[in-house]
């Protein structure tokens, strides 16, 4: 369970230009569940999940995971939280230009001190799950944009983290590709591991494995719709 | 350090030559400038070390005190009657003439030094005809032991002379351009009147007594000039110093080249590499594994261009003589004929090297970095 008590966002706080990107936001997020936040641009989705991810702290507010408080904690700890719990996919991708699928697949895991060779074998395992073995040596910015984003989604799982966190994950895609993506994310469910996406993307909100749709408006959450409730707003 | 550690130094560093393989040609024009220039920083300071250690080890051997006579304050030959009157002050333990003069060869076009052994050179004892030659002039001439050598005396006449030796002395600088002979043969070759020396020499029992003796000496020998060992030395280090100062002054241009590069490094981060320090924090790693990588970028560069530079300036100064700085570093070098220093390296001024390349490059290769890598990583998801 991850848990969000109160939790603001201000981006440049006290300034003219300040911007409340997240206000007061309360929510438990079930670890079981596909959680896909939904709203307009500027409702705060990605600053919401940079908090939960640990790559950015809340202004106020506090975030457990699992009872333990994950938000107010050093620089340190934070990374070795963020990269032991969460694979993230963003939505450009963020691939490291010049380098080679594999080494860009490696990068997360280089910094934990694991054998290299096994760290290869890990990755190569991963490519090839994701129909992406044959691509091993090509360098990054040479791939079309569904490969690139099955290259960060292996990326995002060469940790083995227990929660996959993706950002507009389809914004990029066509409807063939955003189908596959789904698939892929299916069978992670399928493995196990907790899946929690931003989305402005019908496609998305109707995907089967979605459990449950937090909408948001103005950095404040609307409401929340369980899978349930779904089968009723679908007829 | 536990495997762990060291296999994420590992993973850092095989990560860090695939990153730098993407900017190949800066890095190859990088490094290729670094390594100039420690080559150039390192061969200038271990030649004028090489020479430093020639002149020390040429004056251990030279006399406490040289006595020369002064005509119109000009160095004149010196009356063998002066032997005796500086030769029973107290506390001289041994004096005697030397014999010893220059002379231009037309053949090889170099200034040769005609000498006469001094008494304590026992393994130079010469019988009339006979000639030991330095290096320098034997590879110039290109003879050989048990040649004959002919030389033209400035009056033109010819000295011949069977060379029984040909010395390989500790010290190149002053030995190489040497031809000894006995002292008959130098008389005729000069034209020399007997019971004249060039200078007389001063064996003292205790340095200390230097001035003393020097005091005494010159009230009875008022128009002697007396040259101490300690004069020598400065005379040296004054002419060194001021060569070095000068090639010191052309380096510091080369130096602000580097300092350039440096500041280049240490201000330009470009947009996609502040990217890219984002993206590796986003994706799990820690500022201490960012400042790790970049900390191996700049010391394996730097490092290999140091040892590379150093190892040539080596092979420059000891194997290949110092071809690019015996003109400049050694002033008087176009009067000797060609020599090699004995090689020797100063650790002390090679860590110094070391400390002023390697660190401000590791630096300004880390700095910008670790400004970058402490901002938070959230960016990478705009
Ligand atoms: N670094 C930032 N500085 C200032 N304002 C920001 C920053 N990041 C996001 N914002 C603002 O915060 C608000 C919420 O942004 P965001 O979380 O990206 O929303 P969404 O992902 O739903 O589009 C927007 O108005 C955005 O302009
Ligand atoms: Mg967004």
């Amino acid at each position: 369970m991850i848990e969000l008590e109160s939790v603001c966002k201000i981006y440049n706080d006290g300034q003219p230009n300040e911007v409340r990107a997240v206000r007061d936001v309360s929510l438990k997020i079930p670890l079981d569940a596909t959680t896909v936040f939904r709203g307009p641009s500027g409702s705060g989705k990605t600053s919401l999940l940079s908090m939960i991810g640990c790559l950015s702290r809340p202004t106020s507010g506090r975030i457990h995971l699992e009872g333990e408080c994950i938000s107010g904690l050093p620089e340190k700890f934070m990374t070795d939280i963020r990269r032991r719990t969460f694979g993230f996919i963003f939505q450009r991708f963020n691939l490291l230009r010049g380098l080679t699928v594999m080494e860009n697949v490696m990068a997360p895991a280089l910094p934990l001190g694991g054998d290299h060779a096994d760290l290869r074998h890990r990755a190569m395992e991963i490519l090839h799950r994701l129909q992406l073995d044959h691509k091993a040596t090509v360098a990054s910015e040479l791939l079309s944009g569904g490969e690139a984003q099955r290259v960060a989604i292996a990326r995002a799982l060469i940790n083995d983290p227990a929660i996959i966190l993706a950002d507009e994950p389809t914004a990029n895609l066509d409807t063939a590709l955003t189908e596959e993506f789904l698939g892929v994310m299916a069978d992670l469910k399928q493995q196990g591991k907790t899946i929690l996406m931003t989305s402005h993307d019908p496609r998305i909100w109707q995907a089967k494995l979605v459990d449950r749709i937090v909408s948001m408006k103005d950095g404040a959450i609307e409401d929340v719709l369980e899978q349930s409730e779904r089968e009723n707003e679908k007829e | 350090m536990n495997s762990t550690a060291l296999r994420r130094h590992l993973n850092l560093i095989d990560f860090t030559l695939s990153a730098m393989r993407r900017r190949l040609w800066r890095n190859v024009m990088l490094f290729a400038v670094y390594l100039v220039l420690v080559f150039l920083l390192a061969s200038v300071m271990s030649f004028s070390h090489a020479i430093r250690r020639e002149a020390a080890l040429m004056l251990s051997g030279a006399p406490e005190i040289t006595v020369q006579r002064l005509v119109m304050g000009r160095h004149d030959l010196v009356p063998l009657s002066y032997l005796d009157k500086v030769g029973n002050i107290r506390g001289v333990q041994k004096a005697y003439g030397r014999l010893w003069g220059y002379f231009y060869d037309q053949g090889t076009r170099a200034n040769y030094t005609l000498m006469v052994p001094g008494p304590d050179a026992k393994d130079y004892q010469l019988t009339k005809g006979q000639a030991i030659l330095g290096e320098g002039i034997a590879r110039v001439r290109g003879a050989k032991k048990g040649r004959i050598l002919t030389i033209t005396s400035p009056t033109g006449k010819p000295l011949v002379m069977r060379i029984k030796d040909v010395m390989m002395p500790d010290s190149a600088l002053v030995g190489s351009d040497l031809i000894l002979v006995t002292e008959e043969d130098f008389r005729r070759f000069f034209n020399l009147p007997p019971n004249v020396y060039t200078d007389l020499v001063l064996k003292v029992r205790n340095t200390r007594e230097v001035s003393t003796i020097v005091g005494k000496a010159s009230y009875l020998l008022p128009d002697a000039r007396f040259v101490t060992r300690d004069d020598i030395l400065r005379t040296y280090e004054a002419i060194f110093s001021w060569r070095e100062g000068l090639l010191l002054a052309l380096l510091a241009a080369v130096i602000v080249a580097f300092a350039i590069l440096v500041f280049d490094k240490a201000s330009g981060l470009s947009g996609e590499e502040k990217r890219e320090i984002g993206v590796l924090k986003a994706v799990g790693w820690d500022t201490s594994d960012i400042l790790a990588m970049k900390f191996w970028e700049g010391a394996l560069v730097s490092l290999l261009a140091f040892l590379g530079g150093v190892l040539a300036a080596y092979a420059h100064v000891f194997l290949f003589d110092a071809g690019l700085l015996k003109p400049v570093l050694q002033g008087w070098g176009v009067l000797y004929p060609d020599f090699s220093l004995p090689p020797s390296i100063d650790g002390l001024q090679l860590a110094t090297l070391a400390i002023f390349t390697i660190v401000p490059f590791t630096g300004a290769t880390i700095v910008p970095i670790w400004r970058a890598a402490i901002t938070d990583p959230e960016q990478v998801m705009r």
